[in-house]
């Protein structure tokens, strides 16, 4: 997985530096590094609020409608953040900059904070919550104090997610012009090819994902909370809300009007001028970015199944390592690894160059942990002694695994093909620079589309990548709902 | 667990078909004369919009029985890609928006040179002075304003006007993107490397980047910035359509044989590894013959004919009134623009 980094490297080094430290050590990459910085500190932190407030709002307190809000506020992942930033330069043509990237990271990435916030705050035992308000801590001391710290695995793990996806964006920032590291790596690509001052950039931008990822792998801390003692927990008491709820409620809807109306009316707006499903390139783009997603995910799969078997079935060092390596390979920005995959096969195997082999590792590659986590709980579903059973009555080993586990690890395995597919629809970047020729996908001509200033004819794209990204969104959120129940006893 | 060398050839085999999938036109052979070059094929990286070498590649598969593949992308891709795979490249023919990608490709050796009857078309202006590619099409270099936020007083009388501080702040480009490198590249041919250096830091200075010289447009037209350095076709295709993105704008032709006026020549050019030499100089041959070149005049493209004597488009102003400085398209170096413009932050 890390090979193709890997070898980017040894490249970079054989470049030598005296060729890329004036490329690295210049005026414009640190007006990149400031904007790239700047947005992952304050994005962060906006983010983890919006999701963190989200949370609590929906478990603890009396909302009215928590069950509706409970999904509408997941919702927003559904629409990719470059069609976000679609429909808003459509709005105000003049977002742009910092602040606008700040908007739109904030309307596009909070449910990644606020899907774990939410799983963790229902795993919660209100009993700490209860003895902490009989000891005299106030509601928002009890909040602080208590909560809080319970709650940080989730948030330091979702700003994880959230960071690495404001690292690796690049459509949402090129669209209304705020210039980040892969943005500029994008346009260096255009120009030179994998020449240098890509590679350059591109080791700059991977420093910064190990450096954010070191960061908090060390701040994490070692403590976990658990329940001990007999018992059940009780049903949390839901702080009332009393004067707050309207203006909290207006709040809520505004979020919402802003990541998921104003994308919708847009589109819809669109939509209705001239006759913009009659594109000559849509079918092939629909039937192309299927097979990519189909293709895709049965490689990531068949990549996945080993480490998932070995993490689960027989843990050890190795698995370990194989999963941390996965992890942190998938962890570097989408156009990272393709750019790595460019230097691979160029030199290394110019017969792969410009084929669908190159794009379906580097998904594998990207989306390999959705898959991993998926089928390592579909596996941990399926427990040892059903196949021993199985042994017992006299199947051979491998049939057992064939007819006994493998339909229990179906339902997850589909699972995680969904989320693999319908993550691959999506992406835009890798895509972009590995496909063959003329390879359209939904996202590729959403995008050459938005290019153009064709805004009606990226209106039907941007919607049908919508309507692929529901279901992810769905499955993910029956997922964290699932991992939250597991905490209960 | 699947074993995974199905998945594998299933991929490898989709890997054919899909690159295949890109736009390969079926074609019946004509009923008319046999011509021996019917029932063959060739591959053409294009460069050039996608709409007209489509309908290049149609008629000339109609008159001639020539099945042709198309592989889309941009200059610098598909010229870098044609390098990288040199005698291996499936290529038969390029074709490209500007010359400097030409003459990536040119440098590396891997044109074969264009049969002289194609070059006699083409008037020496608008083809390289090495013969080994030709010239297709043209596109002028304008400034698009917005009369309301700057008048027709304060227009600059040239490209170097606006790396002046007058200019901060009042236009915009796409650096990024082969066209504006190309127009760099004709500075740097007519200037010198120090005019060029010292435009490109007041350029860093003054301007606004945007992605795209439609995006440029569009915040001329929308008042966000009182100009913009394009290429004259995005105007006038927006003109003959719905006008969202100019109706509010302007073009200005520098004239006067400014770097301002440059005009870029697309180039078309014959791969020396190419499989079906023919086939692909006749290729060539069609697009600059009167036939190929009325596609330019009657079609939606807004580019300038420049073979056969063929004239414009009528809602263009005729080629020969813009008053172009004389470049050879063959001495533009996109390379090195591209090392001023990373020298001078501006990719």
């Amino acid at each position: 997985m890390l090979v193709p980094v890997g070898f980017s490297a040894v490249v970079a080094v054989q470049t030598g530096w005296d060729v890329l430290a004036p490329l690295i050590f210049r005026p414009r990459v640190a007006e990149l590094l400031l904007n790239t910085v700047l947005l992952v500190l304050l994005g962060v932190p906006l983010t983890v609020l919006v999701g963190v407030a989200g949370a609590w709002l929906v478990e603890r307190s009396d909302l009215p409608w928590r069950r509706v809000w409970s999904v509408a506020l997941a919702s927003p992942l559904a629409v990719p953040a470059f069609v976000s930033s679609y429909a808003w330069v459509g709005v105000v043509p003049s977002i742009g900059g910092l602040g606008g990237g700040l908007f739109i990271s904030t309307l596009a990435y909070s449910p990644l904070v606020y899907l774990p916030a939410v799983a963790a705050l229902r795993g919660l035992d209100p009993a700490l919550e209860d003895a902490a308000r009989s000891l005299g801590l106030g509601p928002w001391a009890v909040f602080g104090r208590v909560v809080m710290p319970q709650l940080r695995l989730a948030i330091w793990g979702g700003g994880l997610v959230v960071g690495l996806h404001l690292l690796a964006e690049y459509g949402a920032f090129s669209l209304i012009r705020f210039n980040t590291f892969t943005t500029a790596i994008m346009v260096q690509f255009q120009s030179t090819f994998a020449g240098p001052a890509a590679n350059a950039l591109g080791i700059v931008l991977t420093l910064l994902c190990l450096v954010l990822l070191a960061v908090e792998g060390s701040t994490r801390g070692n403590l976990r909370y658990a329940r001990i003692g007999s018992g059940a927990a009780t049903i949390p008491t839901r702080t009332r809300l009393a004067t707050a709820t309207l203006p909290t409620t207006l709040v809520l809807v505004g979020y919402l009007a802003a990541a998921l109306g104003v994308p919708l009316v847009v589109l819809a707006g669109w939509l209705t001028v001239g006759d913009p499903w009659a594109q000559r390139w849509m079918p092939q783009a629909i039937l192309t970015t299927a097979l990519l997603g189909l293709l895709g995910a049965a490689v990531t799969i068949v990549l996945a199944a080993p480490t998932a078997w070995l993490s689960v079935r027989r843990p050890s060092r190795v698995s370990r390592v194989l999963e941390g390596a996965g992890v942190l390979a998938s962890s570097l920005p989408g156009i990272i690894i393709a750019l790595a995959l460019v230097t691979v096969t160029v030199r290394l195997a110019p017969s792969l160059y410009q084929t669908v082999v190159t794009v379906l590792v580097a998904y594998a590659i990207m989306f390999l942990p959705r898959a991993l986590v998926a089928l390592r709980s579909g596996l941990a579903q399926a427990p040892l002694v059903l196949e021993e059973a199985a042994q017992a009555l006299g199947v051979s080993p491998a049939r057992s695994r064939l007819r006994v586990t493998l339909p229990v690890m179906a339902p997850s395995a589909a699972a995680a093909a969904a989320l693999v597919a319908l993550g691959i629809a999506n992406e835009l970047t890798a895509t972009l620079l590995l496909a063959p020729n003329g390879t359209r996908t939904l996202a590729t001509q959403f995008w050459s589309a938005s290019n153009s200033v064709a805004y009606t004819d990226a209106a039907p794209y941007a919607l049908l990548l919508i309507l692929t990204s529901i279901p992810a969104v769905a499955i993910l959120f029956a997922q964290t709902r699932r991992t939250s129940q597991k905490g209960k006893p | 667990m699947k074993p995974p060398a199905p998945q594998l050839i299933a991929a490898a085999v989709l890997s054919l078909a899909l690159t295949a999938c890109g736009t390969s036109v079926q074609g019946a052979p004509p009923s008319a004369a046999p011509d021996s070059l019917a029932g063959t094929a060739i591959t053409v990286y294009n460069a050039q919009h996608e709409e007209l070498t489509q309908e290049w590649a149609d008629e000339f598969q109609a008159k001639t029985g020539v099945t042709v593949t198309l592989r889309h992308g941009s200059d610098s891709e598909l010229a870098n890609q044609i390098v990288q795979e040199g005698n291996a490249s499936p290529a038969d023919v390029f074709l490209t928006e500007n010359s400097p990608a030409m003459s990536l490709v040119e440098n590396a050796g891997l044109f074969t040179g264009v049969d002289a009857d194609t070059l006699a078309q083409v008037p020496a202006g608008y083809r390289p002075s090495t013969d080994k590619w030709t010239g297709i099409a043209a596109r002028s270099t304008v400034l698009v304003y917005n009369p309301s936020t700057l008048p027709d007083t304060e227009l600059p009388e040239s490209l170097l006007d606006l790396s002046d501080a007058s200019w901060k702040g009042r236009w915009a480009a796409s650096p990024g993107g082969a066209d504006f490198q190309a127009i760099m590249s004709a500075l740097l041919q007519l200037k010198g490397t120090a005019a060029t250096e010292e435009w490109l830091a007041g350029m860093k200075a003054n301007y606004t980047p945007y992605q795209g010289n439609s995006a440029v447009m569009r915040a001329v037209n929308a008042g966000e910035i009182p100009a913009g350095l394009i290429y004259h076709y995005y105007w006038f295709i927006d003109q003959a359509g719905t006008k969202e993105n100019s109706a509010n704008a302007k073009l200005h032709f520098f004239g006067k044989k400014d770097p301002g006026a440059f005009v870029s020549v697309s180039g078309g050019g014959v791969l020396a590894a190419g499989k079906n030499q023919a086939a692909a100089q006749a290729f060539l041959a069609f697009i600059t013959s009167k036939d190929g070149q009325d596609v330019l005049r009657t079609g939606t493209s807004m580019e300038y004919p420049v073979a056969s004597g063929v004239p414009a488009n009528p809602a263009l102003p005729a080629l020969d009134t813009l008053v172009a400085p004389s470049v050879d398209p063959a001495t533009l170096n996109g390379t090195e623009v591209i090392s001023l413009m990373t020298a001078a932050g501006l990719l």
